[in-house]
């Protein structure tokens, strides 16, 4: 099969040449640090290219949203945060922002705009989906040999922002073997990682949250566990890690599900 | 016309027992920090029809989610009947709505259904706090008092619907055995009735007052007893709901004092001026009762400790200590504790003590993963998270105290722009030789 490069496109070297894209893609700190999920962001770059958006990233001049610091009670620095981002998305003159990190996407949509950013903030799973809808995104269902997948909703797409729909979509979509959790949609559990506790050990207790999120999981018996969220996804593959799984079940984020479909 | 003045007084000390309460209770909301704006009536009002009225967040657990459901539908109906007794009782009148004609027998007759569905989800409930151990109901801030109260409560609920079955059902014996016309209808009390056939006239009409004034004392004593009771939930939750935060779950307040701190620092014309003196200093987050915002207070008020939200807490199903109803609580015991003192002393009294640290610990609020699983399944749409953020930011921006892992986060995010330590110039190292495949068509 013929390969490409992608040139991933930065929003400063388009400005130089006068070009300006429709959305920014926001990479988020664990897309460029983590290095598990800059396999997840290489994936979905793919797909942008491949569906031919119209994008480009931040790069050295992206900086944290501020969400860890304002989660973990620092209104002060997160505001810093926010404001140097507005700044940076004015002289841009940025409209759309498609996250991947749910808690980048939370931020955005409904906090920045209290500082005055206000933006069309679209998560990749809502992008991904409405591309599906207008039938420029099509999934073949026998690519992923029908495994079982289950999906972990993040809390940041789920409850925070009621997106629990797309990414089921997609997933059915991807294989006819999907299958529900007991605890699920808004009766998800947290996989324990969210309000800065992803940054420290947990407080004393008898078990850890990703250890019950991932009996849960382990209980459909699932070939796949998809996730859509770097920390979930952090805490999942520790999970199977933990549980001795991680050879006969993957983790995978929506986004490599899809690449892996369309074979790219 | 002795009737009519008995009842006279007793209402008039039970108004005035029930303003002095409110008063004491108004007195402490005015300590409370304020929150956000009400405005929106026309999507309020739909969120109290939903939630409040359709009891949809209590259907989240189905079998006991629907007596209680039965319970509320049921109080809503008795209210219209016990209004009618109020205005009987004072006026010396006789079943006085009856000119509603047939709305007034539907009402009179779910009314009586509904006292005996009561009755039984009543018992229920009973049965499973004193002979179930249902781990819902437990919990470090479940103490003897908590689980008393409750009894207490549901105990005389019962009497409430006891007694308005054995007046209803008197008022039919009563009224069949002089030849009266029966005003309304009344299903199981028609069924009840056969209980007292034996009786003669005068006795079922006894029966028929000692009936209707225990059912209505009890109303005034219940409705004076509520106001110290986790049980002031029949008051204050569907107000509540109707006050709910409107925006997502997701989101957390802005602080708007901060904003103006950050904004002076980050302009350079103004960054080293020193700010007005007599600008007022406002303490950052939620130290105490007092610095938490009048929602955080009615949602206190509201709770009556059922623990949905506890039970799917994922730090605490995981063993930890935090539990977002006992924070509830420890705001409402810290304002019973604090608020009269402030109320008496002003708004610079001291105890020494605070709602952090003596009623909740820092290893409590730091537990929470901010999943939003408690306020999600809050039947009246309490918000724990925004407050355990609210201590956070005390904790952090007052005190500089947070776990160790955290203040290097907040170090690297200030220093790097990433919570982790690395230089954002390793920032599009995800993105060097990118390749993909080219599919076939």
């Amino acid at each position: 099969m013929e390969t490409r490069k992608i040139q991933v496109p930065v929003m400063a070297d388009l400005f130089g040449k006068g070009e300006k894209p429709e959305y920014l893609f926001w990479v988020g700190c664990a897309g460029a640090y983590d290095d598990r999920y800059k396999k997840v962001v290489r994936a979905f770059t793919k797909i942008l290219t491949h569906l031919n958006v119209s994008f480009a990233v931040l790069g050295k001049e992206e900086s944290c949203t501020g969400d860890p610091a304002r989660r973990a009670g620092n209104e002060m620095l997160y505001q810093m945060q926010a404001l140097q981002n507005i700044e940076i998305f004015k002289m841009y003159e940025v409209k759309k922002i498609i996250t991947i990190c749910p808690h980048c996407f939370n931020i955005f949509k409904n906090e920045y705009p209290d500082l005055g950013g206000v933006y069309e903030v679209i998560s990749y799973v809502q992008l991904l989906d409405k591309f599906m809808d207008e039938g420029k995104l099509k999934l073949d269902a026998s690519k992923l040999k029908n495994d079982r997948i289950t999906y972990h909703d993040p809390c940041y797409l789920g409850r925070a922002n009621d997106i629990y729909d797309e990414p089921r979509s997609i997933l059915k979509s991807l294989t006819t073997n999907y299958i529900e959790m007991e605890r699920s949609k808004s009766f998800a559990l947290c996989c324990g990682a969210g309000g800065a506790q992803m940054f420290k050990e947990a407080e004393k207790g008898n078990k850890e949250v990703f250890i019950e999120r991932t009996e849960d999981a382990l209980k459909t018996n699932p070939k796949i566990i998809a996730t859509a969220c770097p920390f979930c996804m952090t805490m999942m593959t520790d999970g199977l890690k933990y549980k001795n799984k991680e050879e006969e079940i993957k983790n995978c984020d929506i986004a490599e599900l899809i690449a892996i479909s369309l074979e790219l | 016309m002795i009737k009519q003045i008995v009842f006279a007084i007793a209402l008039l000390i039970t108004l005035g027992a029930f303003t002095f309460t409110i008063l004491r209770i108004v007195s402490f909301f005015k300590l409370t920090k304020k929150a956000f704006p009400v405005r929106d009536f026309g999507k309020r009002f739909g969120v109290m029809m939903e939630v409040a009225f359709g009891q949809t967040k209590i259907f989240r657990r189905p079998v006991i989610g629907f007596l209680h459901a039965l319970v509320f539908w049921g109080f809503c109906v008795i209210l219209i009947g016990s209004v009618e007794m109020v205005i009987d009782g004072l006026f010396g009148t006789e079943k006085v709505l009856k000119f509603l004609g047939l709305f007034y027998d539907i009402i009179m007759a779910s009314g009586d259904i509904f006292a005996l569905l009561i009755a039984i989800s009543i018992l229920v409930f009973l049965f499973r706090r004193v002979f179930l151990h249902i781990k819902r109901f437990e919990g470090i801030e479940m103490k003897k008092i908590s689980h008393l109260d409750a009894n207490i409560a549901l105990s005389i609920i019962l009497f409430l619907m006891l007694s308005l079955l054995g007046m209803n059902s008197a008022y039919y014996s009563h009224t069949t055995l002089v030849g009266g016309t029966i005003q309304g209808v009344y299903p199981v009390s028609k069924f009840l009735s056969t209980v007292f056939s034996g009786l003669s006239a005068d006795s079922t009409l006894v029966q028929y007052e000692i009936f209707w004034w225990m059912h209505i004392l009890l109303i005034f004593l219940f409705a004076n007893m509520l106001p110290y009771s986790k049980h002031f939930h029949v008051f204050m939750s569907v107000p509540n709901v109707f006050l709910s935060r409107l925006e997502p779950l997701g989101k957390l307040t802005n602080m708007d004092n901060v904003t103006r701190e950050v904004k002076l620092m980050m302009d350079p014309n103004t960054a080293f001026a020193t700010p007005a003196a007599d600008a007022p200093i406002e303490r950052f987050g939620v130290k105490d009762a007092e610095d938490a915002s009048w929602k955080n207070y009615f949602d206190s008020l509201a709770c009556t400790e059922c623990g949905r939200c506890t039970s799917v807490c994922p730090a605490n199903i995981t063993g930890k200590k935090l539990s977002p109803r006992k924070v509830i609580m420890d705001l409402r015991a810290r304002m019973k504790e604090k608020g009269p003192m402030l109320v008496r002393n002003g708004k610079d009294y001291t105890d020494n003590k605070s709602l952090i640290r003596d009623y909740i610990s820092e290893e409590e609020l730091w537990a929470c993963t901010t999943c939003n699983a408690c306020a999600k399944e809050c039947p009246i749409n309490i918000n724990h998270p925004t407050l355990i953020v609210d201590m956070r930011r005390y904790l952090v921006m007052e005190e500089g105290s947070a776990p160790g892992e955290l203040k290097a986060v907040f170090s690297n995010i200030e220093n790097n722009g990433a919570p982790w330590q690395y230089s954002s110039e390793d920032r599009l190292l995800w993105a060097v030789d990118l390749e993909m495949n080219i599919p076939i068509r």
